[in-house]
């Protein structure tokens, strides 16, 4: 089980501050499934962390790791 | 320098507490701290910046005060509606504290001062409001290695955290959590998707409390750290950043390729053109153009003596019908900021079947030059 925490305008999106998904391998798939089942996440800009630490590219999951997406905020 | 016995009265509290102290005190009275944006986050970052006895701050705004401001810019009052924020903001300051030193600088700061601006202080504090200026500041703080306080707010939700300093590891930036310029439509502004005036509050503070940590060298810094706040769910989640090597190659490496950097050009979607005022004539003596002023509805000056049609930037979807028939159109709102936003949400809805126009700089330019309001 991952469970996935949203920011932002995702949360809109998702309709939920957090989702929990199956265990995929990596973030990567993932994100891909995420934007399947919320086909608006696919024009969404949003940086990934998982278990509190920003990642880069393809980075695998375990379960139980908690995924954040966090889209940028302009706002002052 | 202020009165020592007034100084050592007004900062007694705060010195005595034992983690922070006289040479914690001190250091604040030494240093240097630039506020970008006296808005929903500079207004209370920078009086408590004052407050706490920060030696010298700078506030950088070209903006004027308006009263749906006024909910969260906590620093100005309703008779200062129509004032300069910098110089209003740099006047309460000095009352609040009259040993700080307070400069205003009244402009829109762009990649052309910035540098100039930015290497005379030792903090910037970045309170601005859209991702041009977002990545300038990031950029010019990387190039001239200033540590830079980011604070940004959405709706119910905030974000702070430090760049450009590191108590361990190569320091983080802006370009390590988002490489490329992002488009103005990337994320909600205030005015669009609106905003709890309480939550550039705390993030405003909490910018102000990095800094104060930060110059003291007191406490733990969010250095390469971003911390997310939700006022609705009483959400805290912090994550780190680090430096990567793939977003270098993003930031300008000299201040020659930072002045060449166009941030405005690049924040935009290209599928639209920003035009100066004496375009704005020519463009309209076309058939079938139209000027389209995307300030809310109650915003002055009004624009007369020439056609024009309101329509709030927020609206433009749902009010695109009345837009079916124009082949150009020009979107103008105050500043520049918000038409270029419209310009984008009409490109989305209208693709390459009309030719889309933003006025650069808004109409506080362009009143300049024509007699064209009430």
């Amino acid at each position: 089980m991952i469970r996935v925490l949203l920011f932002g305008q995702l949360t809109d999106i998702c309709g939920a501050e957090q989702v929990e998904t199956e265990l995929f391998q990596d973030t990567d798939t993932l994100i891909e499934n995420l934007k399947e089942q919320y086909p608006a996440l696919q024009t969404a800009t949003f940086t990934i962390a998982v278990n509190n630490k920003q990642i880069q590219g393809k980075h695998p999951l375990q379960d139980h790791d908690v995924v954040a997406l966090l889209p940028p905020f302009s706002g002052g | 320098m202020p009165d020592s016995i007034d100084y050592m009265e007004r900062y007694a509290c705060q010195v005595r507490l034992k983690e922070f102290g006289a040479d914690g005190q001190q250091r604040l009275q030494q240093s240097k701290v630039l506020v970008i944006g006296a808005g929903g986050l500079g207004c209370p970052a920078l009086l408590y910046l004052a407050a706490a006895g920060i030696g010298t701050i700078g506030i950088v705004d070209d903006d004027v005060v308006q009263l749906s401001n006024l909910h969260r810019q906590v620093l100005y009052t309703h008779e200062d509606v129509g004032k300069s924020k910098a110089e209003t903001a740099a006047q309460k300051l000095k009352q609040q504290n009259p040993g700080v030193t307070v400069i205003a600088h009244k402009l829109r700061i762009t990649n052309k001062e910035a540098l100039s601006i930015i290497s005379n202080y030792d903090l910037v504090m970045d309170g601005s409001d859209n991702f041009a200026t977002r990545f300038m500041i990031n950029d010019a703080c990387v190039l001239l290695n200033k540590p830079l306080v980011f604070g940004a707010v959405a709706q119910t939700e905030g974000q702070v955290g430090i760049f450009n300093h590191s108590n361990e590891g190569e320091p983080a930036n802006y370009r390590d959590l988002f490489p490329h310029l992002l488009p103005d439509d990337a994320a909600a502004s205030c005015r669009e998707q609106g905003i709890l005036g309480v939550v550039p509050g705390v993030i405003g503070l909490m910018m102000a409390t990095e800094a104060i940590k930060l110059i003291s060298g007191k406490g733990k810094t969010l250095s390469n750290k971003i911390l997310s706040y939700n006022c609705f769910t009483n959400q805290f989640y912090q994550f780190e950043i680090s430096s990567k090597e793939s977003t270098k190659q993003f930031t300008p490496q000299t201040a020659e390729a930072f002045l060449q950097t166009d941030y405005l050009q690049q924040s935009a979607n290209r599928e639209w053109t920003e035009i100066d005022g004496e375009q704005v004539n020519e463009i309209l003596s076309h058939p079938k153009s139209i000027l389209v002023d995307v300030r809310s509805e109650h915003e002055l000056p009004v624009i007369q003596h020439i056609q024009c049609i309101r329509i709030p930037v927020e609206s433009l979807a749902s009010q695109q019908e009345l837009l079916q028939q124009a082949s150009e159109i020009i979107v103008v709102c105050a500043a520049g900021v918000r038409s270029r936003i419209g310009a984008g949400t009409l490109y989305k809805l209208f693709g390459n079947s009309k030719q889309i126009y933003s006025l650069k700089g808004g109409i506080q330019q362009w009143k300049e030059n024509l007699n064209i309001f009430s």
